[in-house]
């Protein structure tokens, strides 16, 4: 019963997002308020009974009802609760609704918040809104539908893809659709604002902040991912440029450009058709990447099925909102009133540097994941694009990008002095030496590489620390002045250094990877093996069953210089139901490194064949993740300041504080 | 130092002119320079891949044919059921590696001793194989469909 009520919702939700989309554009364009009104509400409406949709699935799965062909496919009775509610969406079907969900949740915050907007840019962009939403309700209810029932129900579920049987499936898809899902907003509102042909300061304030949620939720949703793969797939690997992982990076560096436009645009009534083609460009490639994973036009972990129809349905999703996204911008961006110029040698001047960067290097991922799918198509050619063609093209843009950084965060609105803000950096720019330097020395005959990429990072992390120093203190002031500063700057300011010095933290991270030992070996009981500074022992191989699995397990002693330092387990386990094994790599952290044991086999005379990693500093990549989402929080919490203090007040508050706008 | 508004245009042209340049040619270098291509052991022969080309192999494990040893170097055979190719590998094979299942290796194309591979992939779970492999042997009339499903 709750599954067809489900399924009604569902059909229901098709309906109200049509309504949606139809009656408050119409509304928009004829000026009628009524007919604008119906946006939030139907809105709401939309996306409670997308709620009311998803919550029937999930509870079809946590009843285990095995009538429901999508609950046999995923899900077992006896799994713990926690794989049965992520089990919704470990699977084709069952993570469309939640994509959907996600875009119903946005559609509903940007009508709760929108109270304060132009209610006819609030009734297009809902209206955009719906329009993406229906698309993709159509889509699930014709070609996806997760409510189907069986005829002849088994009384037992196929269980869950064992790689798939972690925590990680219930934190990473979510994390990941709302950041992909999220720039559907900037989308709505560029779409909006070419359909009144009205842009400004106001608008990019009130998208900013939508921007940003994304941003933070994509930067932490890829970070998780590459984390999960690191530990689950057993390589060792944190990062393999596969289709999936770049179809979430591409979004990610256009967002990124997008979040440091629209502060030009904000502060400086500048770059604003860009700032409008960029939105739709972000979304059109998160909407490229939900392409690329759902239709099984490559294979991967995540293509969980693939169907033709499937593919050639979201291909014409695509066509439709990006072609319709191009063709409004290259109709009615004309008509925008065009962003003032600026000098070179300025703050909007290096953003435009960093949006430079991103852009091309976003094209760069691009070229290399969709020229294997052109090449295959024109000639039939079988080719494979992997990290060599990456390091060359996209890494060195970025590189470049990075070492732009600290000028652009030190230099002024308007009118930047780059030889003051050369003085200023000077003493970050020797520590990023000193440190490049000094680990060279100290890893003489080592890679270069690495204490290259190491002064990269201090080199951001310091120049981060000098734009705060140099808001906070000026010669001949006191330190307990100093503090009340930096205790008073804008919230944004100490964002924008942290998501910036994480950056830097993840760069030390990776550097740090040229760094690591790789040691094979096949060994005996008690039989020792020396992994970069630490030595292990085989202790024990034995057999273990848990729930769900059996497992061959070997488990050794870590140890340092003679002194023990713990142990590490690492298994190869066997899923019942599905006969399928799985490496259960090992990990311990000692530092800010990483112990890594992945066992091959466990040969019947006791030998075990084993693979080990030292990764020191490894946990840095996703640290300096973690440091980038608290700086977007840090920022996103600065929001309500600025948009409740008038623009007048505003300069005045800031002045006192002693902080540049 | 003011600029006037033409030159504020031209030197914002100039610098995304150049950032683009460079770009397209790193892209275009890097294209021409590190893909690499898939063959099955036929396509080796029959296009004349000479040693020293970095390639994807790509076809079904032939049964029997892998030996390993105390030092975990692994030699296999890789079948597209006409021609089958030498593949040897340092290092521990993916979970799903068996013999009688789909795989690709990727390495240095070694003439006549076959392949020294860096990677060997075999498919994820017990549904899938290698999309490449599928195809080639699609192309072949040996293929029997998805296994399983």
């Amino acid at each position: 019963m709750i599954v067809e009520l489900g399924h009604f919702a569902l059909i229901m939700a098709f309906v109200t997002a049509m309504v949606q989309t139809i009656l408050p554009m119409w509304g928009a364009v004829a000026r009628d308020p009524g007919l604008a009104g119906m946006a939030r509400y139907s809105a709401f409406v939309t996306f409670a009974l997308v709620l009311l949709a998803f919550v029937s699935l999930t509870l079809a799965y946590i009843g285990s009802d095995f009538s429901v062909a999508n609950v046999v496919m995923n899900s077992h009775s006896t799994k713990p609760l926690m794989y049965k509610i992520s089990g919704v969406w470990s699977n084709h079907e069952g993570s469309m609704l939640l994509w959907v969900l996600i875009l119903t949740v946005f559609a509903a915050l940007v009508a709760v918040r929108g109270g304060g907007m132009p209610e006819r840019l609030l009734a297009s962009v809902l209206s955009v809104q719906g329009a993406i939403a229906a698309a993709f309700l159509l889509f699930v209810i014709l070609t996806s539908n997760p409510f189907l029932r069986l005829s002849d129900p088994p009384a037992e579920g196929q269980g869950l893809n064992p790689i798939l049987e972690d925590p990680g499936l219930a934190i990473h898809p979510p994390m990941l659709y709302l950041g992909y899902v999220g720039f559907s907003v900037a989308f709505s509102f560029a779409v909006g604002a070419l359909i009144h042909g009205r842009i400004d300061a106001v608008w990019a304030r009130f998208v900013r902040p939508w921007t940003l949620v994304a941003w933070i939720f994509l930067t932490l949703g890829i970070a998780m991912g590459s984390y999960w793969a690191y530990y689950e797939l057993g390589w060792g690997g944190w990062w393999f440029w596969d289709p999936v992982e770049n179809a979430s990076l591409m979004p990610w560096l256009l967002g990124t450009a997008l979040l440091h436009s629209t502060v030009v645009m904000e502060k400086r009534d500048a770059l604003k058709v860009w700032t409008i083609l960029l939105s739709i460009l972000t979304f059109s490639f998160s909407l490229l990447g939900t392409f690329l994973v759902r239709s099984g036009v490559i294979t991967s972990v995540h293509s969980f099925a693939s169907d033709p129809t499937r593919g050639i349905f979201i291909l014409c999703i695509l066509m439709l909102f990006i072609g319709g996204g191009l063709v409004l911008f290259a109709w009615r961006a004309p008509m925008l009133r065009q962003g003032g110029l600026f000098a070179p040698v300025s703050r909007e001047g290096a953003l435009v540097v960093n949006n430079l960067f991103l852009a091309t290097s976003a094209v760069a991922v691009l070229v290399g994941t969709l020229y294997p799918l052109a090449l295959e198509m024109l000639n039939g050619n079988k080719i494979s694009v992997g990290a060599p063609y990456f390091n060359m093209t996209a890494v060195p843009l970025f590189i470049a990008l990075l070492l732009f950084v600290p000028f652009g965060q030190s230099l002024a609105w308007k009118r930047g002095d780059l030889l003051g803000v050369g003085q200023r950096l000077l003493v970050a720019f020797g520590i990023a030496i000193a440190a490049m330097i000094g680990t060279f020395a100290v890893t003489r005959g080592g890679p270069v590489a690495a204490p290259l990429g190491l002064g990269l990072g201090v080199w951001l992390i310091m120049g981060s620390a000098t734009d705060i120093f140099n808001r906070c203190y000026r010669k001949g002031i006191s330190f307990g002045i100093a503090f009340d500063r930096a205790v008073g700057l804008p919230r944004s300011a100490w964002g924008t250094a942290l998501a910036h010095a994480g950056m830097g933290i993840t760069v030390i991270g990776i550097s740090a990877t040229v760094w690591g030992v790789e040691t094979l070996g096949v060994i005996r009981k008690s039989e020792p093996l020396s992994v970069g500074p630490y030595t292990v022992t085989l202790e024990q191989a034995f057999k273990r069953s848990g729930q769900g699995f059996r497992e061959d397990v070997a488990r050794f002693t870590v140890s340092e210089g003679g002194a023990l330092r713990g142990a590490v387990e690492t298994s190869k386990r066997i899923h019942l139901g599905r006969e399928m094994p799985t490496t259960e790599a090992g990990i311990v952290t000692y530092g800010l490194g990483q112990l890594y044991a992945s066992v091959n086999e466990i040969m019947p005379d006791g030998r075990v064949s084993i693979r080990f990693y030292w990764k020191p500093l490894v946990t840095l990549i996703w640290g300096g993740a973690l440091v980038m989402g608290i700086g977007g929080a840090l920022s996103l919490s600065d929001r309500r300041a600025r948009i409740a203090v008038s623009v007048k007040n505003r300069k005045s508050v800031l002045t006192k504080s002693g902080a540049r706008v | 130092m003011a600029m006037t508004r033409k030159q504020k245009r031209l030197s914002l042209i100039a610098a995304a002119g150049a950032v683009l340049a460079v770009a397209a040619g790193l892209i275009l270098f890097a294209l021409s320079d590190k893909i690499v291509f898939f063959y099955t052991p036929g396509d080796i022969e029959k296009q004349g891949i000479t040693a020293g080309t970095r390639v994807r192999i790509g076809g079904i494990v032939e049964n029997g044919s892998v030996k390993r040893d105390e030092a975990l170097n692994v030699e296999f055979r890789v079948t597209d059921t006409e021609k089958s190719l030498t593949v040897r590998y340092k290092g521990i094979l993916p979970d799903l590696f068996r013999e009688g299942q789909g795989v690709v290796a990727e390495g240095v194309y070694a003439g006549a001793q076959g392949v020294n591979a860096d990677t060997v992939l075999a498919k994820h779970d017990e549904n899938y194989m290698p999309k490449d492999v599928a195809d080639a042997l699609k192309k072949k009339g040996v293929w029997k469909g998805e296994a399983g499903q």
